[in-house]
């Protein structure tokens, strides 16, 4: 692929994941020669792929434009029969989706994730995490660590912010795990688990309208948002659901990845285990290096709009990779390489602008606890299998490994 | 050094306050970004420069 031979076929999107390290190739490849590249979804609808950090940071920031689905020319992203999350455009969100009715809707979630709620909650994570680790090592190892620690944390925290009692939280999991299907459940099982959760989140509206509680769901029943509307129930089934939806696939994934990113070549480990005050900045360096992101962020222009790369005119689908810009060598120095003392670490994980990640706090803390945890507790914490065998999931919108089992 | 905070284009992700909490804070009601003080003793300007990099919104701008 070269300039002088441009790409006639266009690439299908998203690529094959390589492992649990190494990025698809075609991300170099394209950043250097073809910034703005045609692509083919698993929908067979065309797409433009952006790579470049200063086309993806813009473009995902730009506040006029919204997700494909929003946009009746948009491209559909799952294949025929297993439409995502993303595809849906049968009803419309109880949710504004943009402009200022977005922001206050959005300021009503935030007071719950700023940096003093963080301190607070962090104590309550922690022995989260805590009980966690100790049942996983109660069995023995080896341990699958996603299973055991990566998958129930985020659940029980999201629980926990919502108000969902602990025996709701199994059911929870499974809801969450649908909804991202890219082709691995079938649309009745998508479409069932939606209607299950949507009915829970429903009584639990209610539930909580009649005895409010110390939880996000109770407060923004309670309360309104700044011009002084209050939420309907449509809107706070759809506000607890999303919340769901945006914070426990990715952070289970991201926790088993954080983790075969730092075993994979012990040293990196050993440096955590050495220096502790580096896990702030190491679980940055881990949010950038990600090399199984998932889709990335979709977006439908309505306009022209000019990036550094080009002009990209309306009507176009475009999609962001934020995990190839991360890698951007024009931006980060030696960018193919893990430094968990980068700083400061200005990666778009959690996109950027007015619809950057609302729970972008919450997933940090998280993975700094996890990481205190498994520091202090575990050490000797190694993988039982060569990160080469650690296998990528597939047929999710999110990003992961399937697996992440470890010794210590 | 002179600090600028952009209330509107705040998002409330906090990393101000994580990389500079003696010159950013964040309001109850909605979380979003309060100047402490606009002029910080010059010791900080790392960590300010710090707090604007990474700042998912681009609300904060520094003079030297």
């Amino acid at each position: 692929m070269t300039q002088s031979e441009p790409i006639e076929r266009a690439l299908d999107y998203p690529m094959p994941p390589i492992d649990a390290i190494e990025p698809p190739p075609e991300w170099a490849e394209l950043r250097q020669q073809c910034p703005v590249a045609h692509v083919r979804l698993p929908s067979g609808d065309q797409a433009t792929l952006l790579t470049r950090y200063g086309d993806v940071r813009q473009l995902i920031a730009d506040p006029r434009f919204g997700r494909t689905a929003e946009e009746e020319g948009g491209a559909r992203i799952g294949a025929e029969g297993a439409s995502t999350i993303f595809d849906r455009r049968d009803e419309p969100s109880p949710i504004p989706q943009s402009g200022a009715g977005h922001q206050r809707w959005r300021r009503m979630l935030t007071k719950w994730f700023t940096a003093k709620r963080m301190a607070a909650l962090r104590p309550r994570i922690e022995a989260m995490a805590s009980q966690l680790v100790d049942e996983m090592v109660a069995h023995g190892a080896p341990a699958d660590l996603k299973a055991g620690l990566g998958y129930p944390l985020p659940v029980w925290v999201i629980c926990d912010l919502l108000g969902v009692p602990d025996s709701d939280r199994d059911r929870f999991a499974y809801w969450s795990d649908t909804f991202l299907s890219l082709s691995r459940y079938q649309q009745a099982e998508i479409d069932a688990a939606q209607a299950e959760l949507t009915a829970y989140m429903a009584g639990h509206v209610e539930a909580k309208r009649l005895a409010p509680g110390e939880d996000l769901l109770s407060d923004l029943i309670t309360g309104a948002d700044a011009a002084g509307a209050k939420l309907g129930t449509e809107a706070l089934v759809a506000t607890g659901k999303g919340l769901l939806i945006a914070g426990h696939e990715t952070t289970t994934n991201m926790i088993g990845k954080m983790m075969a990113m730092l075993l994979s070549d012990r040293s990196a480990w050993e440096q955590l285990v050495a220096d502790p005050a580096l896990i702030r900045t190491a679980v940055e360096e881990i949010l950038r290096y990600d090399a199984n992101p998932g889709f990335g962020l979709t977006r439908y222009l309505t306009e022209d709009v000019e990036l550094p790369s080009g002009v990209l005119p309306a009507g176009t689908t475009a999609v962001c990779s934020m995990a190839a810009a991360n890698r951007d060598d024009g931006v980060f120095a030696d960018a193919e390489s893990l430094d968990l003392t980068r700083s400061p670490n200005v990666h778009i994980t959690f996109g950027a602008g007015p619809k950057s990640c609302v729970g972008q706090s919450l997933a940090r803390t998280e993975l700094q606890v996890v990481l205190e945890v498994l520091v202090r507790r575990l050490p000797g914490l190694a993988l039982a299998v060569p990160s080469a065998r650690l296998r990528p999931v597939e047929g999710l919108l999110v990003g992961g490994l399937q697996e992440v089992p470890v010794v210590w | 050094m002179k600090i600028i905070v952009d209330q509107d284009k705040c998002v409330a992700s906090g990393q101000c306050v994580t990389a500079a909490d003696t010159v950013f804070d964040q309001r109850d009601e909605d979380g979003i970004v309060v100047l402490l003080t606009d002029n910080p003793s010059p010791e900080l300007a790392a960590d300010v420069h710090q707090a604007a990099a990474v700042c998912p919104a681009l609300a904060i701008v520094v003079e030297d």
